[in-house]
């Protein structure tokens, strides 16, 4: 493989993941717990996608082959989808939602930072935008893992239960595959390895505060980097993707 | 007696001369009341008409067009909130107005009783629905109540941008495939007639609008602006080659206005009581959401609560 098609298959990952969590966290778009936060969730959404639609653009001029945002969004199949397994699990609760939103904030935000300073001007450029963006979703996740932890009995243990259920997804996050590494060796990419001890130190300041436990668990599900998902995924594609398959080749 | 007979006549008398009634202000009980169920009314409306067009937000065809349709749904919860605000001003809470809206005592605008069954629907809610609700909103800008005035005059430019938004959708599938036009035509057979119930019962019919036009809380009649909605809209869909699914619809050089066949009031009358293909979904999933929100709105409460006491306690210390 080129180093363009490399780069090109590293952006999927990328544009893959605020793709899928943005669809996820649209669906609460009217039906949030309170009208401020339902318009919260949605700003976050919205500036994922806004991110999914300049890395795919990328993504596609890098690949060649004359796909745009939208091919790549909506013609490409589970196998095809790059993104972390952590960002595809459903909604659960608000509870549910907010510990995967600070899990994934925590390492999108330090993934930024690095990739700020990318070898490649083009994503250092996107990435610029993307962490001020960030920063925030970061900070609203982590608030609310704090209300959560240390607000009532039956929060507590809501927002702790959710962090058990998603534990087993951040080991994808920080450790990398071929694909990492030779980004990381390019300075295109942050050395993932290198992002695991800061991860982990961001995420515990926050549970120790949010008076949580980090979970014991240590199994590690990966997979999603390279195509291998859970089941959920399926699902939210062919919702997704409706309308493209069922009327095939037409302008929106 | 006769200071409430001052008050009275000072109020009519500011209202005459144009000026805006402010919160501080004395106002007759019955203007009260008459706002806080029609802000209210108005609030519920943004929230409950976020529903039916959520409900395309996940199968949008395009990132262009998910990235539009998110952005004007969460922008119709951003009304809600003014709204509620609002009617805030006037004494009474929002947490006692939602509850409202659960028990059914508060009503909403029955358009978001419809279902929406394709992505032309979509297109037909911002051309129709959002272009019903500006003829409405225009007209609230001048309405006697300040805080519901200058809450209009920020989503009216708001709301226009989502009827263009509608418009341009249909316009894509106009000059599209022949499914995509018979997607189109299908919508538009379906939101018409409910769109022009937006505006209300006729004139001759409707209990609130004379009053309301003495304060005027209301400046056109339901039946004016009706018209003005029809004369504006026959022209647009002409532009997109769909007809109008009325075949009473004809041009009046005389009057200069569009003459159309009587609207089905059974139909309209059944939807308000509650009878309309949606209603009951509709609350069903307000109250789902109000009632799984019970425990986050209580841990931040119960959250703040001991963030205060911490400071309190630290100071104490100090
Ligand atoms: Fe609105
Ligand atoms: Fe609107």
């Amino acid at each position: 493989m080129e180093t363009s098609t490399k780069l090109g298959a590293y952006l999927l990952r990328l544009g893959d993941n605020t793709l899928v969590l943005g669809q996820r966290l649209a669906e609460w778009c009217g039906h949030g717990p309170v009208l401020e936060q339902d318009i919260a969730l949605t700003n976050i959404s919205l500036d994922l996608f806004g991110q999914t639609r300049s890395l795919l653009q990328y993504a596609g001029e890098l690949e060649g082959k004359g796909r745009s945002e939208d091919d790549l969004a909506f013609l490409r199949d589970v196998r095809e989808f790059r993104n972390c397994l952590l960002v595809e699990q459903p909604n659960g609760d608000f509870a549910g939602t907010i510990a995967r939103q600070f899990l994934f904030d925590s390492f999108h935000y330090l993934l930024l930072e690095f990739l700020c300073d990318s070898t490649d001007k083009h994503l250092a450029s996107i990435a610029k935008k993307s962490l001020k963006e960030v920063t925030y979703h970061l900070r609203f996740s982590s608030e609310w893992m704090i209300r959560l932890g240390d607000g009532t009995e039956v929060s507590h243990h809501k927002i702790q239960a959710a962090l058990e259920d998603l534990w087993d997804y951040t080991g994808e996050l920080y450790t990398p595959d071929e694909l990492d590494s030779e980004m990381a060796f390019l300075g295109v990419a942050p050395d993932l390895n290198k992002l695991r001890e800061p991860y982990l130190r961001k995420v515990e300041a926050i549970l120790d505060t949010a008076t949580l436990r980090k979970p014991a668990s240590a199994f590690l599900q990966m997979g999603g980097k390279t195509g291998r998902h859970s089941e959920h995924l399926g699902h939210l594609l062919a919702e997704m993707q409706f309308l493209q398959r069922a009327y095939p080749g037409l302008t929106w | 007696m006769e200071k409430l007979h001052d008050l009275q006549q000072a109020f009519q008398a500011k209202i005459d001369a144009d000026e805006k009634i402010e919160p501080k202000d004395w106002m007759p009980d019955a203007y009260r009341k008459t706002l806080i169920r029609q802000i209210s009314q108005h609030a519920h409306s943004e929230i409950v008409g976020m529903l039916p067009e959520g409900n395309w937000i996940s199968r949008a065809p395009s990132l262009r067009r998910k990235v539009a349709l998110l952005a004007k749904v969460q922008d119709e919860a951003g009304h809600g909130l003014y709204l509620y605000s609002a009617a805030e001003t006037l004494g009474i809470d929002r947490e006692t107005l939602i509850d409202d809206l659960h028990t059914g005592k508060a009503k909403y605008s029955s358009i978001f009783n419809y279902p929406t069954l394709s992505w032309a629907d979509i297109g037909a809610i911002g051309w129709l629905v959002d272009g019903a609700a500006i003829m409405n909103q225009v007209m609230l800008t001048r309405t006697s109540y300040g805080p519901y005035a200058r809450a209009m005059v920020r989503i009216c430019k708001e709301e226009s941008f989502h009827q263009r938004q509608g418009y341009e959708i249909l316009l894509t599938l106009c000059r599209g495939s022949e499914a995509q036009k018979e997607m189109a035509q299908d919508a538009l057979n379906r939101w018409w007639w409910p769109s022009l119930m937006m505006f209300g019962p006729s004139d001759k019919e409707s209990q609130h609008t004379e009053q309301s036009m003495l304060w005027k809380i209301k400046r056109k009649t339901n039946d004016e602006l009706r018209q003005q909605f029809v004369d504006a809209t026959v022209p647009q869909a002409e532009f997109l080659g769909l007809s109008i699914p009325d075949p009473d619809l004809k041009w009046n050089e005389e009057t200069g206005h569009y003459e159309f066949g009587e609207i089905n009031w059974d139909e309209f009358w059944q939807v308000v009581k509650g009878n309309g293909p949606c209603n009951r979904e509709r609350i069903k999933a307000r109250i789902k959401a109000h009632e799984e929100g019970a425990w986050v709105r209580e841990a931040a409460m119960a959250y703040a609560k001991k963030r205060k006491e911490r400071a309190t306690a630290a100071q104490k210390v100090a």
